[in-house]
């Protein structure tokens, strides 16, 4: 017994050691472009690499935020991600509510072409949305980015919201309309705030996929005043070599943003607001 | 707040409540009616629109621009020349378009066995670990996540770099040979193999921590109850573990697929947006001829076969979808 006990033991400690040694592996870019962000530029571009940013300096964080062009893309990447997260939200919960709360005829080929819409490849499309963006003449403009990263992200929010209030049963709107409210007084006042969990996370989603996209803006803000985080970061190495501690503080930069909204995602769905709503 | 109800809104709510109802409807006003049956449409309306002028708009167009010679002059113009399958046929006798057509499948089928197959292990292993070690784990997964492709990008250059990347030193120093000054993308061979460990690592978060939800959902009764009748971890895993994921793995496989198909920016970038066309795969070649050569209709034509060739990949994730009911 005392054997198969200690075999059980020594199986989950060596389980424990590939655990932990897969986890260094995953983190260890993440923590390379943190750790060279803080080291002074002769620790960066030394034969022999310091594991450890010590002396640790702010400098190539300052000399990221000099460079040519960042604060305007700060200023567009905002612009673009809110503009996209606030359309977003009111198209996809609407299509959200009218698919799951009502029975009409074409709900089942507009599933379907929400499904199959997400499959397309969104490289295959950047030459006809250029060309139709210049036709259009809003090429280097926000606009033209914002409408096409609506509807690539649309039909994701659409699909999970869906499931979201499909989940609220449909008796707390009838109890509110009892006690007086209009059929939208209820999608007001009771499935939207009930579906709060499923809007933060998709307005999440949709705050990432704006933020993260390159090919996109690459090919419609041709001009530098207008480009976004990414193509700036992008366009940090040139052919005269790289500026590496700038270049890992503005990468630090860029995901700051995106991680803490992602570590919010993951509390914000796991709670269940509707949990024991009906028990009352 | 809200307003005591009208018989109107009572009774419009009720029938809309219980879904459609077309047989048993009174006659009512004609503005009624047409309200209440156009609910759904209104709602589903907006998004509709969105996705039908920038996506199935563009899908349209594109097709047709494949059939159109559209160089600098036809884009100052608005304007291409029908051609017929004249873009197809250019690109069908360039040797080069066939070498990146096999090069992006060869590269699919390699990243995505190695993204499943290691994020189930990393599922299993997560499994298997003890709480403080799982814990870290996934918070370590869900920082990879979180990191944005182009920063990751970067940093992968900047391990990568011939002259202070992290790589080669430690390399040189385990003794694995001499990496000092190795330049990883003089040969393609080895570029794609960091291209590939790239993508293979930004995409094991999302498929290691989908794995191990649907893990969780095995019934530890019918694993356990396996283990007693003697069979091995192996052969729990083939024929009790794997079935029950079955639907999981096909929808993973599928959207694996059609995500690493279509990979760009880790070769655009990391090549410093200049890669040679050894680095093509189908998405670059198509940008190339568009944006570079400045024949749109040919970079068009590839990409159409870009797409028919995810089809397939589509028709499975779909049929698995409509299977598990979630379109109902």
């Amino acid at each position: 017994m005392a054997v198969r006990a200690r075999r059980r033991h020594a199986r989950r400690l060596g389980y424990d050691v590939l655990g932990v040694l897969a986890f260094a592996v995953m983190i260890f870019p993440v923590y390379w472009m943190i750790a060279t962000a803080f080291k002074p530029g002769r620790d960066i571009l030394s034969l022999t690499p310091r594991f450890l940013p010590s002396p640790a300096t702010l400098v190539n964080f300052s000399d990221a935020l000099a460079r040519p062009y960042f604060w305007s893309s700060v200023r567009s990447s905002l612009i673009v991600v809110l503009s996209v997260v606030a359309i977003s939200l009111a198209l996809a919960f609407t299509a959200a509510v009218g698919v799951a709360r009502f029975g009409f005829r074409g709900r089942r080929a507009f599933l379907v072409m929400i499904l199959v819409v997400q499959m397309v490849p969104l490289t295959a499309l950047v030459i006809p949305i250029y060309l139709l963006m210049d036709g259009v003449g809003l090429t280097d403009t926000l606009v033209s980015v914002i409408v096409t990263y609506l509807a690539f992200i649309v039909p994701f929010m659409v699909w999970t919201l869906r499931g979201f209030v499909a989940n609220i049963p449909v008796e707390l709107e009838e109890a509110a309309m009892i006690d007086g409210c209009t059929r939208a007084g209820a999608f007001v006042r009771i499935l939207f705030p009930l579906c709060a969990p499923g809007l933060v996370a998709t307005a999440i989603f949709a705050f990432i996929q704006a933020w993260n996209d390159y090919i996109i803006a690459y090919v419609l803000l041709r001009d530098p005043g207008h480009q976004t985080l990414t193509v700036w970061l992008a366009s940090f190495t040139t052919n005269h070599g790289t500026d590496w501690g700038p270049l890992m503080a503005g990468a630090t930069l860029t995901s700051v943003p995106v991680v803490a909204f992602f570590l919010m995602v993951q509390r914000h769905v796991t709670s269940g607001l509707t949990a024991g709503a009906v028990k009352g | 707040m809200c307003a005591v109800p009208t018989t109107e809104q009572a009774t419009g709510s009720a029938a809309a409540v219980s879904g459609p109802r077309t047989g048993d409807l009174p006659r009512r006003s004609l503005r009624r009616l047409l309200s209440r049956r156009s609910a759904p449409y209104l709602l589903i309306g907006p998004a509709l629109l969105v996705i039908a002028a920038v996506m199935a708009y563009p899908m349209g167009f594109l097709a047709s621009l494949s059939l159109q010679d559209y160089g600098l002059r036809e884009l100052l113009a608005h304007q291409g020349t029908w051609v017929g399958i004249a873009n197809y046929a250019r690109i069908a006798e360039n040797p080069l378009f066939w070498q990146v057509v096999g090069r992006s499948v060869l590269f699919t089928g390699v990243t995505v066995a190695l993204s499943l197959t290691l994020g189930t292990l990393l599922a299993l292993l997560m499994e298997r670990v003890s709480g403080p070690v799982r814990l870290m784990l996934s918070g370590g997964l869900i920082f990879v996540w979180a990191t944005p492709v182009v920063v990751a990008i970067d940093v992968w250059q900047w391990m990568f770099d011939y002259e202070f990347g992290v790589v080669n030193w430690t390399l040189t120093h385990v003794h694995a040979g001499s990496f000092i000054h190795h330049n990883w993308f003089e040969s393609p061979l080895e570029g794609f193999g960091i291209i590939t460990a790239l993508v293979v690592w930004g995409a094991l978060p999302f498929l290691a921590i989908t794995l191990y939800a649907g893990l969780m959902q095995v019934p530890r009764e019918l694993v356990e109850a396996a283990r007693v009748d003697g069979a091995t971890a192996w052969k729990v895993f083939w024929q009790v573990t794997a079935p029950i994921l079955r639907p999981i793995f096909v929808i993973l496989l599928s959207l694996s697929t059609i995500w690493d198909f279509q990979v760009f920016n880790q070769v655009w970038i990391m090549l410093n947006t200049r890669p040679s066309s050894d680095y093509f795969l189908m998405g670059v070649y198509s940008y190339v001829e568009a944006f570079r050569v400045t024949q749109y209709g040919r970079g068009a034509a590839v990409s159409v076969v870009m797409v028919v060739i995810l089809m397939g990949a589509t028709f499975f994730y779909v049929r698995q979808m409509a299977r598990t009911g979630e379109l109902d």
